[in-house]
């Protein structure tokens, strides 16, 4: 499938010296809701204003539909959304009126149904002629998202939308993004929220100091998630895994005092039945068992800590 | 051209300047009314003519300037300049305009609005002094034409300035004392030999000049170098917009 948005080489340094981005290459396919992940000064912010004309790259390219950014602008931005990070403050216009702006500067003909199925599909219809700057902070970040799709785009970029909102106005974006997808909008979505990334992307990529270090079907890392440990600590330490267990795939720990084995609680058989009946046939006895298991945040805080 | 976009942006202009129209109108009124009582009427009594036009009269044509110019320039700077102090740019930048579209939409809106100013102070001066319009079309040419100039130099101001000071100082430091010394309340005919010399120097005795030669016929240069210098300055504004998007200066990290 040819993706939507293909960015290749991707470099940003800015005025100061500081590279922001080195040479990341990503493709988002066209319809997916991809999750991207990174701790703050990533590049997240970067990455998505360069692809939406904000900032200028300094090499590399980024394509939309087979457009180049820069040479292609009209079309490119043309089939954008964005709803920045930052709230901007804004002026006395009303939501009604900064959606029928937003309409007509992305060059689309006035709609006023879409822009009321926008506002109410965001619970901003009865505060449409409210002055923006007399709304609370979450409602200002409403009209932000209602403003991104009052101009029907292909593809949204949602940088955090979810920061510091309550819980009613993540359900109610949640809803959006799930709705935005049955109509085959693209969305690219960046979060603080491991949970947030899993309820509802895709694919999830992992941006680490300007580097993009993993990108994932979600489902797949979902698998990850769904491996367990289990740590034997013995009451004698052994120089080596007897031959009688090696199947199991087990691991070692530094002393010798500690064995570890990994299963899927997702599989049909554990497995954990017969390493016990095997390690008892070998006649090495512990004295102590503990189970783990790694969510997508240690998988990312792992992936996050690996590249230091 | 996307006209979509250059109506959305001219619309939001003009409905935000309709918004403070009380003062838009009030203001202009007043301050010509201010200038007859001051100028017209204790010095007028003293400078009875000049050239053989009515000193009240005869200032019609720089108060008018005088407006427009400072309209011009702090309705277009503010304009972009909110934005950008605000973080609402980022949509003009992520939007499918090219710079033609974002200046016609401004700069458009901006000279609307002066060019009416000049009409109501035009209609306020004809309450106080008997005016006559010797070249209507050419007085026209030169309102709009400034008014366009003017509102490009803010929007170039209100990209460059990066504090509400920058914003307020060009136009009170430069400007304003431009104006006053570019023959707005005199000819500079009735200046000294070397301060006439000097006075040429100043870009803004050209446009005063020629703007009162389409009311009065009379001149203290050629008109033809008048029009030649507001279409200079409209063109050197012009390369230096086309520039900022092309650079993305003070726009774009
Ligand atoms: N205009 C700028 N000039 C100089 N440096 C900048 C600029 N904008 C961002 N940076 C730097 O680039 C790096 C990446 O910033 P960016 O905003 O892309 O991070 P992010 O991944 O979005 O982080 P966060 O999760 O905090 O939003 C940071 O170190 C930041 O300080
Ligand atoms: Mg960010």
């Amino acid at each position: 499938m040819q993706p939507v948005i293909s960015i290749r080489d991707l470099t940003k340094t800015y005025a100061g010296g500081f590279e922001a981005l080195k040479a990341v290459s990503l493709d988002i396919d066209k319809g997916e809701i991809f999750g991207l992940l990174g701790p703050n000064g990533a590049g997240k912010t970067t990455m998505i204003n360069i692809i939406c004309g904000i900032v200028t790259k300094t090499s590399g390219t980024v394509t939309v539909n087979g457009h180049d950014n820069e040479s292609g602008f009209r079309e490119t931005r043309g089939c954008i959304g964005l709803v920045p990070q930052e709230l901007p403050t804004e002026t006395f216009e009303t939501p009604y009126n900064v959606c029928r702006f937003s309409r007509g500067l992305f060059g689309k003909p006035p709609n006023p149904d879409h822009i009321e199925k926008v506002l109410r599909s965001l619970s901003l219809w009865d505060k449409k002629d409210t002055k923006i700057i007399n709304l609370s902070g979450g409602m200002k970040r409403r009209v932000l998202i209602a403003k991104a799709l009052s101009h029907e785009p292909d593809v949204l970029f949602l940088d955090e939308p979810t920061a510091g909102v309550d819980v009613e106005l993540r359900q109610d974006l949640w809803r959006v993004v799930q709705s935005l997808r049955e109509s085959g909008v693209t969305v690219i979505l960046t979060t603080h929220y491991i949970e947030e990334a899993e309820q509802l992307a895709d694919r999830v990529g992992v941006i680490n100091h300007g580097e993009v270090i993993v990108v994932e079907e979600k489902n797949k890392l979902m698998r990850e998630l769904g491996k367990k440990e289990l740590v034997l600590h013995l009451a004698d330490p052994i120089d080596a895994i007897p031959p009688g267990l090696d199947g199991y795939h087990l691991e070692l720990g530094a002393d010798g005092s500690e064995l570890t084995y990994h299963y899927d609680t997702k599989s049909d058989h554990t497995g954990i039945t017969a390493l016990l009946s095997a390690l008892h046939k070998t006649g090495i006895r512990f004295n102590d068992l503990q189970t783990s298991q790694s969510s997508l945040e240690e998988i990312f805080v792992g992936l996050v800590n690996k590249e230091r | 051209m996307n006209w979509y976009s250059v109506q959305a942006i001219y619309r939001t202009e003009m409905s935000r300047m309709m918004r403070t129209v009380v003062q838009s109108i009030v203001a202009p009124v007043l301050s010509t009314s201010l200038y007859f009582v001051i100028f017209g009427a204790a010095i007028g009594s003293r400078i009875t003519e000049i050239d053989g036009v009515s000193y009240g009269a005869f200032i019609v044509p720089g108060l008018i300037m005088l407006s427009i110019m400072t309209e011009s320039i702090s309705n277009s700077s503010f304009a972009i300049y909110f934005p950008k102090f605000s973080g609402t740019i980022f949509e003009l930048l992520s939007a499918p305009v090219s710079w033609a579209e974002i200046v016609l939409g401004y700069v458009g809106a901006a000279a609307t609005k002066s060019v009416i100013i000049g009409g109501i102070i035009l209609g306020t001066a004809s309450f106080f002094v008997e005016i006559n319009v010797a070249h209507p079309a050419i007085m026209l040419l030169f309102l709009v034409l400034i008014s366009v100039s003017f509102s490009l130099f803010g929007f170039i101001l209100g990209v460059w300035a990066d504090g509400w000071e920058k914003l307020t100082i060009v136009p009170i430091l430069v400007i304003m004392p431009l104006t006053f010394l570019g023959g707005t309340f005199y000819s500079i005919s009735m200046l000294p030999e070397f301060w006439q010399k000097l006075s040429l120097f100043n870009p803004i005795v050209y446009l005063i000049s020629g703007f009162r030669w389409a009311f009065y016929e009379n001149a203290d240069v050629a008109i033809g170098l008048s029009l030649g210098m507001v279409i200079g300055f409209l063109a050197i504004c012009l390369g230096v917009v086309w520039w900022i998007f092309k650079t993305g200066y003070r726009l774009r990290a």
